[in-house]
C-alpha cells in the first residue's frame, strides 16, 4: 500500500472568502478515504483542486509521490484522478457512449471510433459491475444509472484515484448498497476512493479513514473504527449540534388545509405523478412528507400552490381553492418557501427590498392600492434583517451578494411576515450553514406554536423526524405510509421511503 | 464602508454609473475617427463641424424632433425588454398605426383636442393589433418573438404599400406620391414655436418643435412611474430577471407576455405620428422608414430606463442632424451610422463588463461586513 | 423512406393543383430551378443557425452576418472575380460573427441583444461604405454594386443536358417534361429543374448539408461542439475547452451565412443591391427551427421557403394556385386532428379551408405586393406550427462561464 494522493497545506481564497486554509489529506490506494464536514466548510473547493477545476492559492499536491500541478481538470485526469459529481455532469440528449467518451473520443481516421469504445465500455461495465446500456439517450436513465455512466467516464479514461461527491445524496437504499458494492470491487482492484460526504452512518459503514474539515480547515484525520457517529458531528461542528425537535401538542382543533385524492395525471405515459393524495392538516400541526426525490413531492407542492393542474380537491380554511390562481391563493394566506431559492424565490440582481415584494406584490405593507410604498417596504425588509439575522449591510444590498444560509433565513422571514395560516416548507434548511438551519427551525418551532400549519418536505431524515407531528411517506405519486415521528428512527423511514418496511 | 452596498450616491457609485456609457463613448470615437481618417478627413475637423452645425437652433428643434419619434419607439421595445421578451416589430406596428390613423382621421371632423384623441387612438389600436398577432403566436403556440415580429414587420411594409396604393390613397393629378386625404386642422397637433418665441427663440427656416414632443416627455413619466412603482410593472420586471420565480410569486406568465406585447404595440403606434401629426399631415410614401430599428439601439443605449433612453434618443438625434454638415466638408454624412452602431456596441458590451465587475465588488464588500 | 413518401404525395398534390388551375409554373422546370437556387442562400443561413445554436450561441445576427457577405460579394467579386468574392463574403461574414462571438462568449453580453445589435450595425456599415464607393467613383450607385461576372453551370450528364468537355449530353429529364403527362411530368420537370443548369456553387452549398452532418455528429469536434450547447458544465469538467468550442460555432456560423450573402450577390444575382438580402437571414432560421436542430430537417425547411419565394418572383398565377395547396394542407390537418379527438381544432381547421377556398374563387389576381410576402406568411405558418415540438440545445442561450460562475 503506497500512498496515491496527497495534499499538503492547500489554501485557497476567493473574493471575499477563505474557503481553504491549510487543508492538509492523505490516501492511500486501496482504501475508501472519507472527506467530511459541514456545508460551506470547504469539501467541494477541496475537492476541486484535486481534480483541476480551480487552482490552489498555496500548497502542494502529490499523486503516486510526485509532486504535480493541474492547470485544467485535463491534467487531472492525466494524472489518474477522477471526479464522479455529486449533480451529475451528463448531456441528456447524448447517448450514454457519447457522453463517456466526450474529451477522450477514440480516432480512427478523423472520425470517432464508435466501434472500440462501445467495446471498451462494455467490457469495463461488466468488470465492475455497473451495468449500461451504451446507445441509450441519458434523458431517459434513472438516477442510479446515470451514476453509474458518471463512474465509468471516470474509468473509460484510466482512473486509479476516484473522488466521489455526496454520491449517496440523491439514492435509495437498494441503490446505496449497489453502489457499496461497486466501490468494495473497485478498492480491491487497488484503487484509491475518496468520499464525500455528509451522511456519517454510511461514511462509517464504508470508509477506512476519515477528514473532518470546518471552516475551511482540516480539524481531525481518524480511522473509522475508531470513532462514532455522533463524535465525528461534533467534530465537525465544533460544537453541540441543534437538534430539530418540537414539543409538546400544539395542534388545534381547526382543519387548515385538506387534500382528497389529489392527483396529477402523467404526461408520458407511465405512471401518475401524484395519485389520490388524501390527508387533513390541523392548525398548529407540522406534517413531514418523506420520500426519495422525484417521488411527487415537488408535484405535491405545486398543486398546492396552484402552480399545476390537479383533479381532486384541496380545501383551504374549509373552503374549496381549487379554482383559485397562484396569485389568489397567495393573497388567502398560504405561504411557500420554495426548494430552490436562486431559481424560484428570488430576484439575484436586485435589492433585498425589491425581493421584499415578491410573493406579495398584491399586500400590505408593500402595497398601497396598485402602487409600492417603497417606504414601508423598506423598512418591513430592516425588520425582517433584525428578526431573522440576516446578516447583510441593508436593504439595498442586492441578494447575489448574500450567503445561502442568509438569503434562506431572508425568505423565510418574508413569508413569515404575512403571518400565513398555511406554511409549505419544501427542503427549507438544503445547503444552508448549521447556524441558519438552527435559526430557522426555532422560527418554524415558534410558529407551531402560534398555531401555523406547516407542510415540510425534506431529504434530512433527522429533520423530518425532529419537527413533524406527523410523517407521511411519498412513494411513486401515492402515500404509502403514515409513521408516528416520536416511534421512527431514521433508518425505518430510510427503509419506508423505498418500500421495503 | 461599504458604499457599493448601501449608500445609494457615492463617489464610487457614481463612478460605476458613468463608467460604462464614458467607456463606450470613447471606444464610438476611436472608431468614427478611423472612418473618417479612411475618407482622408481629419477627425477633428469632422466633429467641430458636426458640433458646430448642430448647435444651431435650428438644428437643436430639428433634433429634438428627430429624438421624439425615437423616445417613443424606445419606450415601446423597452416594456418588452423589462419583461424579458423582444418587440422588434416596432417598425411595422408604428408604420401601420401611421396608416390607419392619417386615412380613418381624415374621414371626419370632431373638435380639435377630441380629434387628435382619436387619431392617437386609432393609432394604439391598430400597432397594439399587430403586435397581438405575434403575441398571441408566442402565448398559444411558443413562437419566438424575435423572429415572428420581424416577419411581421416585413408584413406590414408589403400590407401597407397594398393599402396605399389601393385602396387608401387620394389619385393626385400630375404627382407621383401617392398619399392619404389630408388631415384636418383639427387633427394636427400645432408645434411650440409659440412658447418658444416667449422665451426669445427666433423662428427657423426648417419649422418649429412638434408639438407631440410633450407627448413623448409625459409617456416617459408615465413610464418610469408604471415600471418602478406600480405592481404590474413590479410583476413586468420580476417576469424579466427571474420568470420562474415570477410565476411562483403568483404572476400569470402567459397573460403577462400577451399584455406586454400588446401594450408596446400600442405605444410603437404612436411613434409614427410626431411626423405626421407636426408636419405631413398624411401618410405617403415618403413616410420615415428605419425608426423601429434606431430605436431598439436607442433602448439598448438608454438601458431600458425613462431617463437613459431620453439621453440616447437625443444623442442619436444630434448625430444624425449634425453629420449633414459633414457633406460639407466633403465626408460622407452617412459616417452617423458607424458613429451609433459603434456607440450601440460598445455600450452593451460595457454595460455587462460593468454589471459583472460591480457584483465581484459586492461580494468582496460583503465579506468584510460580515467577517469584520 | 419517409422523406421518398412525403415527396411524391407533394408532387402528386402540386401536379393535381396544375392540371385544375392551369397554373404550369407550379411544378415547371424553370420553378424548381429557381426553387433550388433561392433556398441555397436559406439553407446556408440555416446551417449557419446550425453551428452556431448546437454551441449554445442564439444568433440572431445571420441576417447582418449575409448581409455584410452579400456586401463583400459584390465588392470584392466585381473587382476580382466571382470566386474572390465568395471567398471574401466568408470572411467578411466571419467577421461580424466575430463580434458577436466576443460579445457573447468573452463578455456575456444576452445573446439576442448581440444578434439585434449586429443587424443594425451591419446594415449601417454595408450602406456607409457603398456610400463611399460611390462616391469615390467605382460605384454605379450609392447602394449597387458594379456587374460581377456570372459562374458557368452545368447538369447532371444525359439526364438533364449537362456538358462536359465541350460535348453537350442528351436532357432525358426535359424530354419527359415537356410531354405533359400527369404526374410523370411533373416529377420529370422538377427533376430536371433540380439537376440541370446547376451552378457549381449551389452544389457545394447543398453538399455542406450532409458534410455538416458528418461533421457535427461523427467527429470529435462535433461532439465537443454539439457539448458545449447541451452540457457545457459537463463538457468542461472533462477538459473540452467549452470558450474554444462556441467561437467556432459562431464563426463557422458567420461564415456560412456570410457564404449564403456572397451567393445572392454573385450566383442569384449579378450584383450587390441594398436591400438583397431581405429577412432571409431570419428565415434561415426559421428553417433551421422547421428542422428542429438537424440538418435534414433544416434542408427541408429551406426547400420549401425557397419554393415559396420561387413563386412569388415568377408568377403570381401559381400564388394564387397555392391557395388550394394550402386547403389541401388545411383538410389534412384538419383530419388528423379529428382523428385524435381535438374536435374544435379540427372544425376550426375546416373553416379555414372552406374560408381559403372562397377567396381562392373570390380573387382572381392576388395583388404584386402581397404575393412578394409570401415567403414571410410561409415563415410565421410554418414557425406557428412546428415550434411546440422543438428540441433545441439545453443550455442554448444561456451565458457561460468558465468554473460554472454566472
Amino acid at each position: 500500500m503506497s500512498v496515491a494522493v496527497e495534499l499538503r497545506h492547500i489554501t485557497k481564497r476567493f473574493p471575499g472568502v477563505v474557503a481553504n486554509k491549510d487543508v492538509s489529506l492523505k490516501v492511500e490506494t486501496g482504501t475508501v478515504h472519507a472527506l467530511v464536514g459541514e456545508n460551506g466548510a470547504g469539501k467541494s473547493t477541496v475537492m476541486k483542486i484535486l481534480y483541476g477545476m480551480q487552482r490552489p492559492d498555496s500548497g502542494e499536491i502529490l499523486v503516486n509521490g510526485q509532486a504535480v500541478n493541474f492547470k485544467t481538470p485535463n491534467d487531472a485526469i492525466d494524472a489518474g484522478i477522477g471526479m464522479v459529481h455529486q449533480h451529475f455532469m451528463l448531456a441528456d440528449n447524448f447517448t450514454v457512449l457519447e457522453n463517456i467518451i466526450l474529451g477522450s473520443e477514440p480516432q480512427h481516421g478523423g472520425t470517432i471510433d464508435f466501434a472500440s469504445a462501445r467495446k471498451k465500455v462494455v467490457e469495463m461495465a461488466q468488470q465492475y459491475g455497473l451495468d449500461i446500456d451504451p446507445d441509450v439517450l441519458v434523458e431517459e436513465l434513472g438516477v442510479g444509472q446515470r451514476q453509474r455512466v458518471e463512474i465509468l467516464k471516470v474509468l473509460f479514461r484510466g482512473a486509479r484515484i476516484l473522488i466521489f461527491d455526496e454520491p449517496t445524496a440523491v439514492l435509495v437504499p437498494q441503490e446505496v448498497d449497489d453502489l457499496f458494492q461497486a466501490l468494495e470491487g473497485l478498492r480491491a482492484q487497488g484503487m484509491a476512493l475518496i468520499f464525500i460526504s455528509h451522511k456519517l452512518d454510511e461514511v462509517l459503514r464504508v470508509a477506512d479513514e476519515v477528514t473532518v474539515v470546518r471552516q475551511g480547515s482540516t480539524v481531525a484525520e481518524v480511522k473509522s473504527k475508531d470513532v462514532t457517529a455522533r463524535q465525528l458531528a461534533e467534530l465537525m461542528v465544533g460544537s453541540e449540534l441543534p437538534k430539530p425537535s418540537t414539543l409538546g401538542h400544539t395542534r388545534r382543533e381547526e382543519i387548515t388545509l385538506s387534500l382528497k385524492d389529489v392527483s396529477v395525471p402523467t404526461t408520458t405515459g407511465s405512471r401518475d405523478l401524484l395519485a389520490n393524495i388524501s390527508f387533513d392538516l390541523h392548525a398548529g400541526e407540522v406534517i413531514g412528507i418523506a420520500g426519495v426525490e422525484g417521488n411527487g413531492q415537488a408535484e405535491l407542492v405545486e398543486a398546492i400552490m396552484g402552480l399545476r393542474d390537479y383533479t381532486g380537491s384541496i380545501q383551504f380554511n374549509g373552503s374549496g381553492i381549487d379554482d383559485l390562481s397562484v396569485a389568489d391563493r397567495h393573497d388567502l394566506g398560504i405561504g411557500l418557501i420554495p426548494e430552490d431559492r436562486q431559481r424560484q424565490a428570488l430576484m439575484m440582481n436586485s435589492p433585498l427590498w425589491e425581493n421584499r415584494i415578491l410573493g406579495h406584490q398584491r399586500s400590505k405593507p408593500v402595497m398601497r392600492g396598485f402602487v409600492i410604498d417603497k417606504k414601508a417596504t423598506v423598512d418591513s425588509t430592516r425588520t425582517i434583517m433584525e428578526e431573522f439575522d440576516v446578516r447583510a449591510p441593508g436593504p439595498d444590498t442586492l441578494a447575489a451578494a448574500l450567503s445561502g444560509g442568509n438569503q434562506q433565513k431572508f425568505i423565510v422571514g418574508r413569508e413569515m411576515s404575512k403571518a400565513p395560516a398555511l406554511l409549505v416548507a419544501s427542503h427549507p434548511t438544503r445547503g444552508v450553514d448549521v447556524g441558519a438551519q438552527g435559526a430557522i427551525w426555532d422560527v418554524l418551532r415558534k410558529a407551531r406554536e402560534k398555531g401555523m400549519a406547516i407542510v415540510l418536505i425534506s431529504a434530512d431524515l433527522e429533520e423530518l423526524i425532529g419537527m413533524s407531528d406527523r410523517l407521511l411517506v411519498m412513494l411513486r405519486g401515492s402515500i404509502t405510509a403514515e409513521l408516528d415521528p416520536a416511534k421512527t428512527t431514521p433508518e425505518q423511514l430510510g427503509s419506508a421511503m423505498t418500500g421495503a418496511a | 464602508m461599504s458604499n457599493v452596498l448601501t449608500r445609494k450616491l457615492s463617489p464610487s457609485k457614481i463612478g460605476l454609473a458613468i463608467a460604462a456609457p464614458l467607456a463606450a463613448a470613447i471606444f464610438s470615437i476611436a472608431i468614427s475617427s478611423v472612418a473618417v481618417i479612411v475618407s482622408k478627413k481629419s477627425p477633428l475637423e469632422a466633429f467641430k463641424t458636426m458640433w458646430e452645425y448642430g448647435t444651431e437652433v435650428g438644428s437643436l428643434m430639428e433634433i429634438v424632433n428627430t429624438a421624439t419619434p425615437y423616445y417613443i419607439a424606445a419606450i415601446a421595445i423597452a416594456v418588452t425588454f423589462r419583461a424579458g421578451l423582444f418587440n422588434i416589430g416596432v417598425e411595422g406596428q408604428l408604420r401601420l398605426g401611421a396608416l390607419f390613423s392619417c386615412y380613418i382621421g381624415a374621414m371626419f371632423v370632431l373638435p380639435p383636442v377630441l380629434h387628435v384623441a382619436a387619431v392617437f387612438i386609432v393609432a394604439m389600436t391598430f400597432g397594439g393589433l399587430w403586435a397581438a398577432i405575434a403575441a398571441y403566436l408566442k402565448v398559444k403556440r411558443g413562437v419566438n418573438e424575435v423572429i415572428s415580429t420581424i416577419m411581421l414587420n416585413s408584413l406590414a411594409g408589403g400590407l401597407s404599400a397594398y393599402l396605399l396604393s389601393k385602396h387608401f390613397a387620394l389619385i393626385e393629378e400630375g404627382s407621383n406620391n401617392l398619399q392619404t386625404k389630408q388631415l384636418p386642422a383639427s387633427a394636427q397637433i400645432p408645434d411650440l414655436m409659440p412658447l418658444l418665441r416667449k422665451i426669445g427663440v427666433e423662428d427657423q427656416p426648417g419649422g418649429g418643435v412638434y408639438g407631440m414632443f410633450f407627448v413623448a416627455v409625459a409617456l416617459g413619466f408615465i413610464f418610469w412611474f408604471v415600471v418602478n412603482r406600480t405592481r404590474f410593472g413590479f410583476e413586468l420586471r420580476a417576469s424579466g430577471l427571474n420568470p420562474i420565480a415570477a410565476r411562483v410569486s403568483g404572476v400569470n406568465s402567459k397573460k403577462m407576455t400577451f399584455i406586454a406585447l400588446v401594450i408596446s404595440g400600442a405605444i410603437a403606434g404612436l411613434s409614427g405620428l410626431p411626423e405626421v401629426l407636426g408636419q405631413t399631415h398624411s401618410y405617403n410614401l415618403g413616410f420615415r422608414a428605419g425608426i423601429g430599428f434606431s430605436a431598439i439601439a436607442v433602448a439598448l443605449l438608454g438601458r431600458n430606463s425613462a431617463g437613459g433612453m431620453a439621453v440616447s434618443a437625443l444623442l442619436f438625434g444630434f448625430l444624425e442632424v449634425s453629420s449633414r454638415s459633414l457633406e460639407l466638408i466633403d465626408i460622407a454624412p452617412e459616417t452617423y451610422v458607424i458613429m451609433q452602431g459603434s456607440i450601440l456596441l460598445s455600450s452593451v458590451v460595457a454595460y455587462e463588463v460593468v454589471r459583472r465587475f460591480k457584483l465581484t465588488l459586492q461580494s468582496n464588500e460583503l465579506a468584510k461586513v460580515v467577517q469584520g | 423512406m419517409k422523406l421518398l413518401r412525403y415527396a411524391t404525395m407533394l408532387v402528386f398534390v402540386l401536379a393535381s393543383i396544375r392540371i385544375i388551375t392551369g397554373a404550369s409554373d407550379l411544378t415547371s422546370t424553370g420553378t424548381a430551378s429557381a426553387a433550388l437556387l433561392l433556398s441555397v442562400p436559406i439553407v446556408l443561413a440555416a446551417l449557419g443557425g446550425l453551428f452556431s445554436e448546437r454551441a449554445g450561441v442564439v444568433n440572431i445576427g445571420l441576417e447582418g452576418m449575409m448581409i455584410m457577405g452579400a456586401w463583400a460579394g459584390g465588392y470584392i467579386g466585381s473587382q476580382h472575380g466571382p470566386w474572390a468574392g465568395l471567398l471574401a463574403a466568408v470572411i467578411f461574414g466571419s467577421l461580424g460573427a466575430l463580434v458577436h462571438a466576443i460579445a457573447t462568449v468573452t463578455f456575456g453580453v444576452d445573446h439576442v441583444v448581440s444578434g439585434v445589435a449586429i443587424n443594425i450595425i451591419a446594415a449601417g456599415l454595408v450602406r456607409y461604405l457603398s456610400t463611399l464607393l460611390y462616391k469615390g467613383g467605382s460605384w454605379p450607385g450609392p447602394s449597387q454594386s458594379p456587374g460581377i461576372e456570372t459562374i458557368p453551370l452545368n447538369g447532371l450528364p444525359v439526364l438533364s443536358g449537362g456538358h462536359y468537355f465541350g460535348w453537350k449530353s442528351p436532357d432525358l429529364l426535359g424530354s419527359v417534361a415537356n410531354l405533359n403527362w400527369f404526374f410523370i411530368s411533373d416529377f420529370a420537370s422538377i427533376l430536371r429543374g433540380l439537376t440541370g443548369d446547376v451552378s457549381y456553387v449551389t452544389i457545394v452549398a447543398i453538399s455542406f448539408v450532409p458534410l455538416a452532418y458528418f461533421i457535427l455528429w461523427r467527429t470529435a469536434f462535433g461532439l465537443r461542439l454539439r457539448s458545449a450547447g447541451e452540457a457545457p458544465t459537463a463538457a468542461e469538467s472533462l477538459g473540452v475547452n467549452v470558450y474554444a468550442m462556441k467561437y467556432a460555432g459562431v464563426l463557422i456560423s458567420g461564415g456560412l451565412a456570410g457564404l449564403g450573402g456572397g451567393f445572392l450577390a454573385i450566383v442569384a444575382a449579378s450584383n450587390y443591391q441594398e436591400n438583397q438580402v431581405a429577412g432571409r437571414g431570419y428565415i434561415g432560421l426559421a428553417a433551421l427551427l422547421f428542422g428542429n436542430y438537424r440538418p435534414g430537417g433544416l434542408l427541408a425547411g429551406a426547400g420549401l421557403f425557397g419554393f415559396a419565394d420561387a413563386l412569388q418572383l415568377r408568377d403570381s398565377a401559381a400564388i394564387h394556385a397555392l391557395l388550394l395547396f394550402i386547403v389541401a394542407i388545411l383538410l389534412f390537418v384538419a383530419f388528423r386532428k379529428f382523428k385524435s379527438g381535438k374536435q374544435l381544432s379540427a372544425v376550426l381547421s375546416l373553416a379555414s379551408a372552406g374560408f381559403t377556398l372562397w377567396f381562392f374563387f373570390a380573387v382572381d389576381e392576388l395583388p404584386g405586393q402581397l404575393v412578394t410576402m409570401t415567403p414571410y406568411i410561409a415563415t410565421i405558418l410554418v414557425m406557428a406550427l412546428a415550434s411546440q415540438r422543438l428540441r433545441m440545445p439545453a443550455a442554448d442561450g444561456l451565458p457561460y462561464r468558465r468554473g460554472g460562475l454566472r
